[in-house]
This record gives structure tokens, C-alpha cells and sequence, in this order.
């Protein structure tokens, strides 16, 4: 059984990975997962410079899922580069930098250090988070705004580049195209869905940013629907993502036309859902006779 | 490697309007817990999907046993309180024990003052139990009420004084109407409550130029410092995030109450 899966020139040795900003940088599950077994870590967002985040309460439960607004705290490059990259180079597995920033240049400057840096296989650009201000989605839901930022990045990158796509658009396969034309070497989707929760009683707003970004299985359908959308409009490789729990939920996404995928708030309900997936996948495979994993990707017939 | 353990439900009563007492007893031995630790508690409900962080009011002597003390306070408790020991949902699955707990050394020895408010006066029994004191324990409820609720137990580890906002048991006001009154001193304060009262208990610390330790409460995912939700603003860039605020569910929830700005 083969669980080797390549994107843009890199090979995982599974497609399990982990949703920016719900793992960290790996380090506060080492305790509960092996991250030996994990095709990529992908890290939490980091900026050039720290970023304190949003004010509380950041997160609230909703039905099926949960609503978050971090405001995309991060302890800047130069902690991350000292701390969180010689942390996670003790393991057998893939190091994916997301990156977030309010102007391009913020972004360049990061791409730019992470250059230096060999132990980082892939770039993720995060372009859709929906709760900063500034950055971010903004370049995220026009297909110029994308374009450009994309070609930009690509100038300066070392590494091949994911742009991390937004949901919250019309029409996801424009997005996809406009970052395939512009260099993208991957894409993943999806992020986080604008959403909002009011407490009746206290007549508040449940997040103190008033809307937040919904995740967890509540949004799986959407994100199934819009990799499969994308996955039909590019040629790229994806990885997708939405409430993923265990094995079967990623076997839909590959079969949707998904190169990898990753497991994100699911973590949060436990903190083993990453090696579930990835038993999950496994058994999956031998109980379908599928020999190489890539035969599921975009598998789905009428 | 740690992981998410099922826990029998022993005993689960109302001991208080709204206040439920359980005992519940993991599959496996309990690593050593700390007064002030907290657990996570996962629901059967699978729309509710977060865990429940509460704080651990007791472990029994041999650790194979932990006492949790919560209030019904939305549909992830309520369906708590309806568990019951021996049927089908007799139990629960917990994660922890999590975060850092009341530091011990501090107190030992010293003349301390713990300090309850509500819900927040379930951490203070095991953190009474352990403290090698002199123990001076000042809890506020509402009202006759809720008025008592582990008053007894506390009583076993120190002198216990009570305050209820309408008078109705001990002094009426505020717990810090109840130190003052009965002129309680001490070398150094424990606390959890309500955000008002930590930060009276706080302010209170400072005009009397005592520490104080506070556990403190906020909305959270993950419990375990990964996702960034439960973080409280610190007058000092930390020495993780690097920017000026805490995780709460893992660089607390007890904090230095100089240290956060609250």
C-alpha cells in the first residue's frame, strides 16, 4: 500500500497534514500525536513582526462547529525561525510555513527569510483569514488582488507556493484559475467561513471582532463542493480541508479531487484526530484493494 | 503519548440549585495534579463538539478518582447533569489534567487568604486540602440559595468565612466586605471567581502590597495552547507568544495577578 502522495515536486510520505493556526507549530500535540506519522505540519500564520491578535472572547461554539476570531496572533519571524523551526526539524515529517500579513511587502519579507531556511518544503499563504482588518482576505476575494499578490510572491519564493484560498466568494474555480495563471505551484481551501453568533440573553455579540471564522464538520459539505469545483478548474495540485474528523471525511475530499488534506478544529475535539485520519485512510485503502493512494485523487464518477 | 480517557461516573447530585457535584473515575491512574489544574470534558452531543474546561476540585488519596463541582450553565453541562452512575451515559470522556494550577510553595508556611467566588470556589478545596498553612478561606455565594456549597468540606482544612450579596448567610456584601470585617491579614492571596471580584481581589493585593494568585476564566478551544483563543493581556511580552498576552488553559489558568492586566 502506498500513501506517497507529490505536490509541485515535493513528495509527503501520506497526505495528512494540519490546518494553519489549529496546531501550533506542532509542539503542544507532540504530546498526543506522533508527528513522525504526519505526511506535513502546517504551521500556525506567521508575520515580519509579532501580532497580538484580536481582543476576547476569540472563539464560540456553534452547532456542529466553532466560531474563531485569533486575529491571527503569531510571535513574529525571528522567535518562530529560533524556536519553532529547530523544534519541528527533529521529526520525520514535511514543514509547511504559513504566512500572513497585512501588505505585500509584510509578506515578501517573510517568504524572503524563510528562503534561507532549508528545512521549510512549501510556503502556504494565507489570503483568506477573515478577521484582520487589514491583509489578508483582502487579497483574497478579487481575482486581481490574488493575482498580484501571487505573482509577487512567486518572485521572491524559494519554496513552492500554496495560496491559501477563501471561501467566502462567488465563485471559487475564478479564484483557483486567477492563482494558477498568476505561479501558484498548489492551492488550499478551505478557510474559515464569515460567520456570526449573538447571545439572546445578554444581546452581545458571542465574539468580541462580532464575526468570526466558522470551521469543523458544519462546513464539510461547502469545502467538498468547492475543492471539487477548483480541483475541475486547475490543474495544480490542492489541499483540502473543512472539518475533517477521520479517514472517511478525507477519502471525500480526495476523491473531490484533493491531493492532501488537513485536519483542523477537529484537532481541538482530539487531539489525535491527525493519526485518526491517517488510520482511517489506511484501512479505507485496504478494505477498497486501492494499492496507490493517488488513484482516489479526483476519483469521484457520476 | 497523552490522550482523551473515558471516566465512570460515580456520583453526580444537585448539591445546589444549578450546582452539580461529580465524581468520576478514569480507566486509567491519574497523573499528579496540581490545586487549580483543570480537565476537559467532551459531550456525547455531537453539535457541541468543544470540550468543557472545569476546574478539578479534589482527587482522592490513591489518584483514581477526581471530584469535579460545575454549574449548569448551557446545553454541554446540562447534558452533564444528566448522567448518572450505571446506565448508559454513567460516562464521561475527559482530557487533562490541564493547565498549571495555584502555586503550593508560595503559601507554605505563610499566613494565606483563599478566596472563592461562585463557581470559581471548587479549585480552593484541593488546593485547602494540600497547602501547608495557616489557612484563612473567604467564599461568596449570591444568595441562601447557593449559600454552603462545599463550605463543609473546606471547613476540614482551614477557618471558613462566608459572604452572600443579600445577607441572607454571613456577611452581606462582597467576599472582600467579608476579609474586612472580620480583619482577616495575610502574607499572600489565592483566588477564583468572577472577573469583578479578581479584580477587587486584585487591587485589594496591591493596596495591601501582598501577592496574589488568580485563576482565571475565558472561552477556549483546544485547552491545550495550540489554537490561541483563551489568551488574557500581560503587562510583560510573555516569554511564548512574544507578544503581550497568555494562554490561559496552558501559561495558566493561575496567573501572578501583577503579571495580567485584567
Amino acid at each position: 500500500m502506498n500513501t506517497q502522495i507529490t505536490i509541485a515536486g515535493v513528495t509527503f510520505k501520506n497526505p495528512v497534514m494540519t490546518a494553519s493556526g489549529t496546531f501550533g507549530s506542532g509542539m503542544e500535540y507532540a504530546e498526543f500525536v506522533d508527528l513522525n506519522r504526519l505526511g506535513a505540519v502546517v504551521t500556525k500564520g506567521v508575520a515580519n513582526v509579532p501580532w497580538p491578535g484580536n481582543p476576547t472572547p476569540r472563539v464560540a461554539e456553534v452547532y456542529g462547529g466553532m466560531l474563531n476570531a485569533i486575529g491571527l496572533q503569531n510571535p513574529g519571524i525571528d522567535v518562530f525561525l529560533e524556536r519553532d523551526i529547530p523544534f519541528l526539524k527533529q521529526f520525520d515529517t514535511k514543514i509547511i510555513v504559513n504566512v500572513c500579513g497585512r501588505t505585500v511587502q509584510d509578506y515578501v519579507d517573510v517568504v524572503e527569510r524563510l528562503g534561507d531556511e532549508p528545512a521549510v518544503a512549501m510556503l502556504e499563504i494565507n489570503v483568506s483569514c477573515p478577521n484582520v482588518k487589514e491583509g489578508a482576505i483582502a487579497f483574497g476575494q478579487n481575482a486581481d488582488a490574488l493575482s498580484g499578490i501571487t505573482r509577487e510572491i512567486k518572485r521572491h519564493a524559494r519554496q513552492p507556493v500554496i495560496m491559501k484560498l477563501s471561501p467566502n466568494v462567488t465563485d471559487i474555480a475564478k479564484m483557483a484559475k486567477a492563482a494558477e495563471e498568476a505561479g501558484a505551484d498548489a492551492l488550499s481551501l478551505i478557510n474559515t467561513i464569515t460567520g456570526m453568533k449573538i447571545d439572546i440573553h445578554k444581546r452581545k455579540f458571542a465574539l468580541a471582532n462580532r464575526t468570526g471564522g466558522l470551521s469543523g464538520p458544519a462546513i464539510k459539505p461547502i469545502a467538498v463542493r468547492m475543492v471539487y469545483q477548483a480541483a475541475r478548474a486547475v490543474k495544480i495540485p490542492i489541499i483540502g480541508m473543512g472539518g475533517i474528523a477521520n479517514g472517511e471525511d478525507a477519502v471525500e475530499f480526495l476523491l473531490a479531487g484533493a491531493s492532501a488534506v488537513s485536519v483542523g478544529a477537529m484537532n481541538f475535539v482530539d487531539p489525535c484526530t491527525t493519526e485518526v485520519v491517517l488510520d482511517g485512510i489506511e484501512y479505507y485503502m485496504r478494505r477498497h484493494d486501492v494499492e496507490n493512494i493517488s488513484d482516489l485523487i479526483g476519483a469521484v464518477e457520476d | 503519548m497523552k490522550r482523551r480517557v473515558s471516566a465512570e461516573v460515580i456520583i453526580n447530585r444537585e448539591i445546589a440549585p444549578a450546582i452539580y457535584d461529580m465524581w468520576i473515575q478514569p480507566v486509567q491512574k491519574l497523573p499528579e495534579i496540581n490545586p487549580g489544574q483543570f480537565i476537559g470534558v467532551f459531550l456525547k452531543d455531537k453539535s457541541l463538539l468543544l470540550p468543557r474546561p472545569l476546574s478539578i476540585c479534589e482527587v482522592n488519596a490513591d489518584r483514581t478518582a477526581l471530584r469535579i463541582v460545575y454549574r449548569i450553565a448551557g446545553a454541554g453541562t446540562h447534558e452533564m447533569s444528566l448522567r448518572r452512575p450505571n446506565d448508559g451515559l454513567g460516562y464521561v470522556t475527559v482530557l487533562g489534567p490541564l493547565g498549571n494550577g495555584f502555586p503550593l510553595e508560595k503559601g507554605e508556611g505563610k499566613r494565606t487568604l483563599l478566596i472563592g467566588g461562585g463557581i470559581g470556589i471548587p479549585p480552593l478545596l484541593e488546593l485547602a486540602k494540600r497547602l501547608k498553612a495557616e489557612k484563612q478561606i473567604v467564599v461568596g455565594y449570591q444568595n441562601c440559595n447557593t449559600a454552603g456549597f462545599l463550605q463543609r468540606d473546606l471547613a476540614q482544612y482551614g477557618t471558613v468565612h462566608v459572604a452572600t450579596e443579600d445577607g441572607s448567610v454571613g456577611t452581606k456584601g462582597n467576599v472582600l466586605d467579608a476579609v474586612r470585617q472580620k480583619r482577616i491579614e495575610a502574607d499572600l492571596i489565592y483566588a477564583c471567581g468572577p472577573m469583578p471580584m479578581l479584580r477587587a481581589v486584585k487591587a485589594y493585593a496591591q493596596e495591601k502590597g501582598i501577592p496574589a494568585y488568580i485563576s482565571l476564566e475565558e472561552r477556549m478551544a483546544c485547552g491545550v495552547g495550540a489554537c490561541l483563543g483563551c489568551v488574557v493581556k500581560t503587562n510583560q511580552v510573555h516569554h511564548h507568544t512574544n507578544v503581550n498576552n497568555a494562554r490561559i488553559c496552558t501559561d495558566g489558568p493561575v496567573f501572578e495577578a501583577d503579571e495580567v492586566d485584567i
